[in-house]
């Protein structure tokens, strides 16, 4: 039998509660854009997790979850020469690298990481095949869905009050006349870093989120965030035209009029840089 | 209101920091939190270093520096944040003759994402072991057309000067541009 359908309509929260209620076992996919994530379930429990094409195996997870160094990572991908991943993971007990239970926690870790940033898909297509198991040569986790699902509620949560706050992306920001006397010891993310060189009256916040490839979901909660900071403030746009990205046209390229329209900003800033 | 923007680049601790906190009108924003390169790697939301201060010109024009990360990790922003730019500065240190070359492939990397006009400010001219102006043009191999500027990054008139200076080959490159158009 065969799950299809919308996350728009669905969410993930609901599948993963239909899982959960269900004892389900089975194979969810979930596509977005050119993402696929991969989920297997064994009687209600997650079991295996693979997104796109990333390192999935038990020495890149062991990796990404802090459990080998860069050095250590590379020496035993050098040297497993077609090793399943429960083969790796035996060797690795018996050798007393690491415990059962390291290893376990470790992919455990890893695939809960994974279904929080899926939390993020709000669009996208689901499809759900029952009695698909994982690849056999992996290493099993069962992990209960509660808690998963209470953090994915928490997150929708977060979506909803995040949409009342920020109702409609078709508005600018710009930077606040006196930000608040905090912005000294700010500490910005990258992607708070990308969305503050788009500020600018002209810059709906549609299209800083096109330009940087954030979400709904992502580039909202990095505007309330610099929102509460005292940063930015929201105003209307001072020009909506439909250009992707803001620029200022390169000297080369402008027409006599904007070169003189140049030239007057440029003594205006002139003289007061002068005066300063 | 219409707003626009400079860019102050240069290798790690050349005085960017300083440069735009001695003529910002608000406390720059500024982070310079160390980072390891093993965390980098493993977090995508990695705090960076990142500086903007501004000028307010009049009621309706601001003009926004931003200093950019000179940590190379800090590479793939350079490219967003030449976007738009007025044009830009390059500091560079005059006292450390090993961040030269370095600041000389910053100066052509951003040459190459927006052909904007730029000057050289050779900060810490102040102090007894900074390299002379001239030296540094060699070692920057720098043309004789491009302005190799004095800076002292912590005093106004000095950061004054080399912003004026940058204006001026701004308006100096559209009077050239008219000037084709005209001959």
């Amino acid at each position: 039998m065969s799950l299809k359908g919308n996350l728009q309509d669905f969410t993930l929260t609901q599948l993963l509660n239909l899982i959960n209620l269900s004892h389900k076992t089975g194979n969810l996919v979930l596509e977005r854009s050119n993402e696929v994530a991969s989920l297997y379930f064994m009687e209600g429990k997650l079991a295996y997790v693979q997104v796109g094409n990333e390192d999935n195996s038990l020495v890149g997870v062991l990796h990404k979850t802090h459990m080998l160094s860069p050095s250590q990572y590379s020496g035993i991908k050098k040297h497993i020469n077609g090793m399943s991943d429960k083969e790796l993971g035996l060797l690795l007990v018996n050798a007393n690298y690491f415990s059962q239970q390291d290893i376990l926690i470790s992919l455990q870790n890893y695939c809960i990481d994974i279904l929080n940033r899926l939390f993020n898909w709000l669009e996208g297509f689901f499809q759900f095949e029952t009695d698909v198991t994982p690849p056999r040569d992996k290493i099993i986790v069962r992990i209960d869905l509660e808690n998963i699902i209470l953090e994915g509620t928490r997150r929708m949560q977060e979506w909803e009050f995040l949409q009342d706050e920020i109702p409609s992306l078709d508005v600018a920001i710009n930077f606040v006349d006196r930000p608040g006397a905090n912005v000294r010891n700010l500490s910005l993310t990258k992607q708070e870093w990308k969305v503050i060189n788009y500020v600018h009256p002209r810059n709906t916040l549609r299209q800083i989120s096109r330009v940087t490839r954030l979400n709904e979901l992502e580039i909202r909660r990095i505007v309330y965030g610099l929102l509460q900071a005292g940063i930015v403030e929201l105003i209307r746009p001072s020009d909506s035209s439909s250009q992707d990205r803001p620029s200022i046209p390169s000297i080369a390229s402008m027409t006599g009029r904007e070169r003189e329209e140049r030239k007057s900003l440029l003594s205006r800033i002139i003289d007061r840089i002068r005066a300063l | 209101m219409q707003t626009l923007k400079m860019v102050v680049t240069g290798p790690f601790n050349a005085g960017k920091t300083e440069f735009i906190r001695t003529v910002s009108e608000i406390d720059t924003v500024s982070t310079e939190r160390r980072i390891t390169s093993e965390i980098e790697r493993i977090k995508n939301t990695t705090t960076v270093a990142m500086d903007f201060g501004r000028i307010t010109i009049d009621n309706d024009l601001v003009l926004y520096l931003f200093g950019t990360p000179g940590q190379k990790r800090f590479e793939f922003m350079w490219e967003i944040l030449s976007e738009g730019m007025l044009g830009f500065i390059v500091m560079v240190d005059s006292m450390r003759p090993e961040t030269f070359r370095e600041a000389r492939k910053i100066l052509e990397t951003f040459r190459a994402y927006a052909p904007t006009p730029y000057v050289v400010a050779a900060n810490k001219q102040d102090r007894a072991d900074a390299w002379d102006i001239e030296d540094m043009r060699i070692a920057l191999r720098l043309d004789p057309k491009i302005k190799l500027l004095n800076c002292v990054a912590t005093r106004k008139e000095s950061v004054k000067s080399v912003l004026l200076e940058l204006l001026y080959s701004i308006l100096a490159e559209l009077d050239s541009v008219e000037n084709q158009e005209v001959s």
